[in-house]
């Protein structure tokens, strides 16, 4: 049986994927990532337990009940069984049931939204997709890079994220959950290293013709001191990015090198994620965009997401 | 403004080697069709009996065509796709760079879906759920030729932009921003907007029909609990168009004037919000996956029930899933964009809506087991594209279910893994569906059966290849790669991406398959021949017709006393019996304001892509003009005489009651 054959090799290739391959979202180094590798495997087997009799029984039936053995019962106008009725609504009802209340659980226990608790306290890092390279603003430290991203290991960063243009997915594959960055709106991400490790990042939304180049390295160092060296170095090599110069930057280009900013002008991240509230004069008139902000920051204390933030202090600002 | 809009010379990609051997190929193939038809002088009767024709078996197989031709089309694409990432691997950039493989990308998405899949679907619900419930034509007639000329010149606009200009370099979905006039200034996305818009006018005026034709032109006794289990699928399928492609109409005229009119609804700046756009597209595109895959759970019924000898198990169950599916289908499109940033409890929500759809879908599958159960499973093309359909499919629908848990997508979204899911479903499903289905009433609609050998080589070509082209991008997802990709530096990709290369040559072997199967049961048509009209012994009235079906469909619209319709006349000896007399029929005639409208819209569309403002005005008014004439048109019927049908029935019923004793 070719197919039953097909689907072991299948299966097989999954299971070596689950097991071995380096590198992917089954192969995680930090908690959001081995929380979302153990779900995958709890669904995937509970769904197997339906799965697996059903290609049997398909491949059985239609072997045993093939029409050149004729010996077998032949009951042409069969065709209710109030029993078999209740068995196959009631065997996916159970399924679902069970996996229901995981998705539900897990749902809430990995909202990306939710700082990890027990870890210590985070550090901010702010995102801002162009196209086509990864601006990370490090707001705490007063630095900027482009296409590399470096956090301690062992310590939970809390990403801020926006967008500049159009919409990519900032994407960690080993360390766990993605989100969106849409211009105009803040996302937000939680995500920990358990080891020191450089890891691929990616943008996991198509967004045009540089896309493909869209990478960056996300490097957790060994311990706190090597990120406070990292910052030092950076910090001691000066390069001021303003507002000017994030409007160069933000001109597009592929597979950008990595650049590192020493200085950032003040709320950058704010002024990109509320250069769209403003009204077409645009850009430059910072008094205006600060008293939003402030609006915007009174906003976020009310509602527990703020993705949309941004929409609703527009409203705000234009009472 | 120029006379011509925006179109100069270099809308031509003549700089691009494969387009231009692509459009010399295209030119040299259409001057050959058009010299053999003029030689043949083929001219007047694909004008009178096709192009024309009101009849919707006729309109049936040219939906069939046309879906055969895209899936060429979109199959080239998916070849072009992965031997493209299957070369630029190591850094290397391969042969289509983003300005031209994004193009291809969308159009594979585009018309894989909404030029392959919605066609196919069509043609086969036209053929055979007229003849299923016992009709003689669908309730618009006009309409339903107006409605495929509609979907053509879909197509036709979609094959223009390969010449003129560009195509959309967006992805299926067209997402704004970036679909906005800022990052996508070319036509590219005009042509998918007009595109969609006109197809899916098509496609909504087709699902009115046929519901009307459903609720309305019933045979006596059949009712709504004794309609055929295709039929039923359809039907909901119907409902789900009607519902959901209006939504798919709004969203793209917003866009439209997004980028014509300069207003605001997704753009980044001014009030726009790119995620309406993202939650409108997929309260219709979700639903349109369902309105894709039900009528195929229809066929796979008739088909199990058919080759087992049996009836089908559970009928009421299947309809009851069937619409708890529709339903459903229309609260679990958030699960397109978990990763959006909605509250967990949002998420769950969708997730948990998302899985309830496996219940329904569960029971289907076990209801055609047991069908299966005490049968005797003659084991043809229709039975085996059945069978790999429900191995596949149960793969996808379990990769499906994983998809819809929030915490698994936020590491699976939109990696190759997502690809792997839905062409599982979606070929599994669908594809195999109509391959069975067309396997299954090809000797209906054309009289002569398909040759056996050639369908089975097909068969096994596809699920074979359909194996090794997407197992491997399940891997490659849980590997960390994302979709749409141009090229890669990846060592440990790499003998993935070749074998999913391999799969996809695999199923072209198939697709070849398909083609040296039509030929050679075109030539052995006379040994093939089907004169009995029923050659599956089947159970349902299409196949109470003769092959294929008289313009009338029935002499006699027959009483219906049972699910099995055909199947309880021929225990009763109702089978095959000629009246002594008849009485006329009343038919439509064909007429030529479908095909008119059908060319002077794609016309209008045309220039819209291109701003050539005066010639949409005369495109525009030409259709209205054109639909007017009709309206007035008095001469819109005929009768057929009762010396022809008893002529035909007298034939057809001794051939049948000859055919019953061999």
């Amino acid at each position: 049986m070719l197919i039953r054959n097909l689907c072991n090799i299948a299966l097989a290739s999954i299971v070596l994927t689950l097991s071995g391959c380096k590198g992917g979202v089954l192969d995680p180094k930090g908690q959001i990532g081995y929380d979302e590798k153990n779900l995958i495997i709890i669904a995937t087997v509970l769904m197997l337990l339906v799965v697996i009799p059903v290609i049997v029984m398909t491949l059985y039936f239609a072997w045993k009940y093939r029409d050149s053995r004729t010996h077998e019962i032949y009951a042409p106008k069969w065709a209710h069984s109030t029993k078999i009725e209740a068995i196959v609504w009631a065997v996916p009802i159970l399924i679902v049931l069970v996996l229901g209340v995981i998705t539900w659980e897990s749902t809430h226990r990995l909202d990306p939204y939710k700082p990890l608790e027990g870890k210590g306290e985070h550090i901010t890092v702010e995102v801002v997709s162009l196209n086509w390279k990864w601006l990370f603003i490090y707001p705490e430290q007063g630095i900027a890079t482009v296409n590399e991203l470096v956090f301690p290991a062992n310590v939970p960063v809390e990403f801020k994220i926006t967008s500049e243009s159009t919409m990519n997915s900032f994407f960690i594959p080993q360390l766990g959950s993605q989100i969106y960055s849409m211009a105009g709106m803040q996302t937000k991400l939680h995500l920990i290293a358990d080891e020191p490790g450089t890891f691929k990042g990616i943008s996991a939304n198509y967004s045009g013709a540089g896309f493909s180049g869209m990478k960056f390295n996300a490097i957790a160092t060994p311990t706190q001191a090597n990120f406070d060296d990292w910052v030092s170095n950076i910090k001691a090599q000066g390069n001021t990015l303003t507002k000017d110069g994030y409007y160069e930057l933000a001109e597009p280009t592929e597979n950008h090198p990595v650049t590192y900013y020493g200085n950032v002008e003040d709320d950058l991240f704010h002024t990109i994620l509320m250069k769209f509230m403003v009204h077409m004069s645009g850009k430059n008139d910072i008094s205006e965009m600060k008293g939003m902000e402030h609006k915007m920051d009174e906003h976020k204390d009310h509602s527990g997401h703020s993705d949309h933030s941004a929409h609703s202090s527009h409203t705000q600002g234009e009472e | 403004m120029s006379f011509l809009g925006k179109i100069t010379m270099d809308a031509i990609p003549l700089h691009d080697p494969i387009l231009v051997v692509t459009m010399i190929g295209i030119a040299i193939g259409g001057l050959v069709l058009l010299g053999l038809i003029t030689k043949y002088k083929k001219w007047g009767i694909l004008w009178r009996d096709w192009i024309t024709s009101v009849d919707h078996k006729r309109l049936g197989i040219m939906y069939i065509i046309l879906a055969l031709i895209m899936l060429f089309r979109g199959f080239s694409d998916a070849i072009l796709m992965r031997s493209q990432l299957a070369l630029a691997t190591n850094g290397s950039p391969g042969y289509l760079p983003p300005e031209h493989y994004d193009q291809i990308f969308t159009a594979h998405g585009v018309i894989m879906i909404i030029f392959m899949a919605m066609p196919f679907m069509v043609g086969l619900m036209n053929i055979i759920l007229p003849l299923q419930i016992g009709a003689r034509d669908v309730a618009f007639p006009f309409l339903n030729n107006l409605s495929f000329w509609l979907t053509a010149s879909g197509a036709i606009l979609m094959n223009i932009s390969l010449v003129f200009g560009e195509f959309a370099k967006t992805g299926w979905v067209a997402y704004p921003p970036l679909s906005e006039l800022t990052f996508s200034p070319g036509v590219g996305v005009d042509y998918y907007i007009w595109a969609l818009q006109i197809s899916g006018l098509g496609t909504l005026l087709t699902s009115v029909n046929f519901l009307v034709t459903v609720f309305k032109m019933r045979a006596p006794g059949m009712t709504l609990m004794k309609m055929p289990i295709f039929t039923w699928t359809c039907t909901w399928a119907n409902i789900l168009i009607a519902a959901s492609f209006p939504i798919l109409t709004a969203v793209l005229a917003m866009l439209t004037l997004d980028r014509y009119m300069d207003f605001h609804f997704f753009t980044n700046d001014l009030g726009g919000n790119s995620m309406m756009y993202i939650n409108l597209f997929w309260a219709w595109g979700h639903p349109e996956v369902y309105i894709l895959v039900l009528p195929a759970f229809g066929i796979f019924s008739e088909i199990i029930s058919t080759f087992t000898g049996k009836r089908l198990f559970g009928y009421k169950s299947m309809i009851y899933a069937s619409g708890a599916i529709s339903i459903l289908g229309f609260i679990v499109w958030l699960h397109h964009f978990f990763t959006m940033g909605s509250s967990a409890n949002v998420n769950a929500f969708f997730g948990v809506m998302t899985m309830i759809i496996a219940v329904p879908t569960g029971v289907k599958l076990f209801n055609w087991l047991f069908t299966i159960y005490r049968g005797r499973l003659r084991i043809t093309v229709p039975v085996l594209w059945t069978l790999g359909f429900m191995v596949t499919f149960t793969i996808g629908g379990m990769t499906g279910v994983l998809l819809a848990i929030p915490g698994a997508d936020y590491v699976l979204h939109n990696s190759l893994f997502l690809i792997a899911h839905f062409h599982n479903t979606i070929i599994g499903g669908a594809v195999f569906g109509y391959l069975a289905g067309f396997s299954f009433w090809f000797p209906k609609a054309m009289g002569f059966k398909l040759n056996e050998k050639w369908g089975k080589v097909s068969f096994w070509c596809w699920i074979v290849g359909f194996f090794v082209a997407f197992m491997p991008l399940y891997v490659l997802g849980f590997l960390g790669m994302t979709r749409r990709l141009n090229h890669t530096n990846t060592p440990e990709w790499n003998f993935w991406l070749y074998l999913a290369a391999v799969g996809a040559i695999i199923i072209m072997f198939g697709i070849i398959a398909q083609v040296i199967q039509l030929y050679v049961s075109f030539r052995d048509r006379e040994a093939l021949d089907d004169k009995t009209g029923d050659p599956w012994n089947g159970h349902t009235l299409e196949w109470a017709s003769t092959s294929p079906p008289q313009a009338y469909n029935f002499a006699v619209i027959p009483h219906v006393d049972d699910i099995d319709a055909w199947t309880d006349m021929k225990e009763k000896g109702q089978a095959y019996v000629t009246k002594a007399s008849y009485s006329p029929i009343h038919m439509p005639k064909n007429t030529s304001a479908g095909v008119l409208m059908g060319a002077t819209l794609t016309i209008f569309c045309f220039a819209m892509v291109w701003h050539i403002w005066w010639l949409a005005g005369a495109g525009l008014i030409g259709a209205i003009a054109v639909f007017i004439q009709r309206c007035y048109c008095n001469d819109v019927d005929y009768y057929v005489q009762p010396d022809e049908i008893l002529e035909t029935e007298k034939a057809f019923n001794l051939s049948g009651r000859e055919g019953v004793k061999a």
